[in-house]
């Protein structure tokens, strides 16, 4: 059996598994990560065995918030470090990364192949997916859903940059008998603003990529780029980023030692 | 203990606050410095010292002030500690790093003033610091204005003087701050009775630059390819430096420097396998060792640090040649002119000493950590960090308070930056 090299991010919403074997394309899988990050990481060793057999053989590496939970990983490494490789194998040449992650928003430079710079949103959760789960929750939509109604609606400004008082000004505006659509596109759009906002105080390289949780969404790409007067690039798989980089990080150190 | 407790409550403290901020301090101790690997032995002076920090020193003071003696309190590396001692005073820094005092300061202060601020305030008004007792005066300064204004309502409950700092560096900047340490003699002279003679004023120039010799020679020697002292231990040093007795300090800085040496020597290094960093941004009171701990817990070693708890408070010598009065105060006001603090503008000195620190301490890069709501060292961060770049020193920049809320995000932002280092 070929060896296995196994990246596991877990997130603050979603925790992603990433499974690379020489000669096959990579093999992702995505659970919530729920209340305990520790139980989350049993259920992806069971599911693992399960479908591998014995992992004993694979080299793991643990990324994410709750990396130090995942007690069978051989090592921990952050999780921009993680999302910075795996985003570059993904678009293949050098690029700037924004990961829309449950509750950071990461800026990562990516030169050579390596990160030489990041920046990450500050405590508040303004422009990261927390934020868009409150205002779907406070909508009565799923994410999805939210989305779908934002690429309709015509956005009212949300100004707010706390998450807590964005919700009251929402409220404000359900009472006033706003459309749904209009605040849904208020929403995301205020969310791609404090992201712009928040990159914006580094260098943007040509090639920018989009990971994370709404990473494959094509409708919030073009309104980020919109933002950043860049094109800012949808990835299909970029919420496996981190975890597709974890492995390949494994991979590498096996090689060198 | 006992006589602590004696003591404290002679000096009008709140004994049942206090008491819960003395329980805190042996776990912090024990997490940050004794869980720490390969110690220089002569660190046991500072390790006593912290241990009964509300007690040792205190308690001299105490003894001192029985005997018609005044203590100066000051809150600033600009305050000249020379014409306190010249004149039979003592200078004690009053620190201001514990989350302890900041809901106190919060009483008195809007939530938006730096933690720093905000503690030393609930420090005074709440009575659980010895050394706020103490001291019979205070020596404030305008580096800010938070500061400035908390001075005002600190005045409310004990005596104040301001020294108004100059914020630019002109000629003339020069020599209005030698008019402000002369007014400050007025009122050490006032306070304590003696004249600040020629004679006493020349000899405290002296005491006070041995320090700053001691402090610089450890500093060179952390800056050695072997590093032989963790950056969490200097740290503590320079804290201690603040409230010790001068000569006794230095004297036990080079006592340590003697043994740090050895260690060289015998090739001891404690930055094997890690990355060098230099800190700059604001200064770090006591018992504020946070940044410090999650940096030589994540790989990296401290090497250097530009701030007030740092070479600020011991780089350049006041100028012994002065003969008059008039000239050793001129030579003093030079001397601290020439530290360079965010409050000054323009303040790219400051982008050069970083610059200039972190090639001599060999550092692999630059944390700029800021105290929240301080504006002036958080604007000044983005010139920095340019001026680090342009010079292909890597750079992180971060804010935070006294809290351990952000630790996480803090582990992860100081782990990828020392990822990205290696």
């Amino acid at each position: 059996m070929a060896k296995k090299y196994i990246g596991i991010d877990i997130g603050s919403t979603a925790s992603k598994v990433c499974v690379l074997e020489e000669g096959s394309d990579p093999v992702y899988e995505v659970l919530p990560t729920g209340w305990n990050s520790k139980i989350t990481a049993g259920i992806i060793k069971d599911d693992l065995v399960k479908r591998y057999g014995d992992i004993d053989d694979a080299d793991i590496i643990a990324t994410g918030y709750g990396r130090i939970s995942v007690e069978y990983a051989d090592s921990v490494v952050t999780e921009i470090t993680c999302h910075g490789r795996g985003g570059y194998e993904m678009i293949g040449r050098d690029c700037t990364i924004i990961d829309i992650g449950g509750q950071d928003t990461k800026y990562i430079n990516v030169k050579n192949g390596r990160p030489i710079d990041f920046l990450m949103n500050d405590k508040c959760a303004a422009g990261t997916g927390k934020f868009i789960e409150v205002m779907a929750n406070r909508l009565g939509l799923t994410i999805e859903e939210l989305f779908e109604l934002a690429e309709i609606g015509k956005p009212i400004s949300i100004s707010s940059l706390c998450t807590v008082f964005a919700e009251s000004e929402v409220i404000n505006y359900m009472g006033e008998g706003r459309s749904r659509e209009d605040l849904a596109a208020g929403v995301i759009d205020s969310v791609a603003l404090k992201v712009a906002t928040l990159v914006q105080r580094k260098e943007l390289q040509d090639t920018i990529i989009i990971t994370g949780g709404f990473s494959n969404n094509e409708f919030f790409a073009s309104l980020l780029s919109k933002k950043l007067g860049k094109k800012a690039l949808a990835m299909p798989d970029g919420r496996y980023a981190g975890a597709f980089g974890a492995a390949l990080l494994a991979r590498e150190r096996s090689k060198k030692a | 203990m006992a006589d602590n407790q004696k003591m404290w409550a002679d000096l009008g403290m709140n004994l049942e606050l206090h008491d819960m901020l003395c329980e805190v301090l042996p776990g912090a101790i024990g997490d940050v410095f004794m869980s720490q690997e390969n110690r220089p032995e002569a660190m046991d002076y500072f390790d006593m010292v912290l241990a009964d920090v509300h007690g040792l020193r205190p308690s001299e003071l105490v003894e001192f002030r029985k005997n018609g003696g005044k203590v100066f309190g000051t809150f600033c590396a600009y305050v000249p500690d020379e014409v306190i001692f010249a004149a039979g005073g003592i200078a004690t820094g009053l620190c201001a790093g514990s989350q302890f005092w900041v809901p106190g300061g919060e009483r008195y202060l809007p939530a938006n003033t730096c933690p720093l601020i905000k503690a030393m305030l609930g420090a005074r008004f709440d009575r659980t610091c010895p050394f706020y007792r103490l001291a019979d005066i205070y020596i404030g300064e305008n580096t800010c204005d938070g500061k400035k204004k908390a001075y005002e309502i600190l005045g409310t409950d004990v005596p104040m003087h301001i020294m108004d700092l100059p914020q630019m560096k002109r000629d003339k900047d020069y020599l209005k701050w030698a008019d402000e340490i002369k007014d400050l003699i007025k009122v050490v002279e006032e306070t304590t009775g003696n004249k600040v003679t020629a004679e006493a004023l020349a000899e405290n120039i002296k005491k006070i630059n041995a320090k700053r010799a001691a402090l610089q020679r450890l500093y060179s020697l952390r800056w050695k390819e072997n590093v032989p002292i963790s950056g969490t231990d200097v740290l503590l040093i320079s804290q201690i430096a603040y409230y010790d007795d001068p000569e006794r300090f230095a004297a036990m800085v080079n006592k340590l420097c003697d043994e740090l040496e050895k260690r060289v020597a015998d090739g001891v290094n404690l930055a094997a396998g890690k990355k060098r960093i230099l800190i700059s941004g604001t200064p770090m009171a006591i018992p504020n060792w946070k940044l410090h701990n999650l940096v030589e817990t994540s790989g990296g070693i401290v090497v250097c640090e530009e701030t007030c708890t740092g070479t600020r408070y011991f780089e350049n010598f006041v100028d012994e040649s002065g003969e008059t009065l008039d000239d050793m105060v001129q030579n003093i006001a030079n001397r601290y002119m020439g530290i360079n603090c965010a409050c000054f503008t323009p303040n790219t000195a400051r982008f050069d000493d970083v610059v200039r620190l972190a090639k001599d301490s060999k550092a692999d890069g630059v944390i700029d950590v800021n105290l929240m709501f301080c504006q002036t060292y958080d604007i000044e961060g983005r010139s920095l960090e340019e001026r680090c770049k342009a010079e292909g020193i890597p750079f992180l920049g971060i804010e935070t308070d006294y809290t351990d809320n952000d630790a996480q995000q803090l582990k992860t932002r100081i782990g990828a930056f020392i990822e990205m280092l290696g």
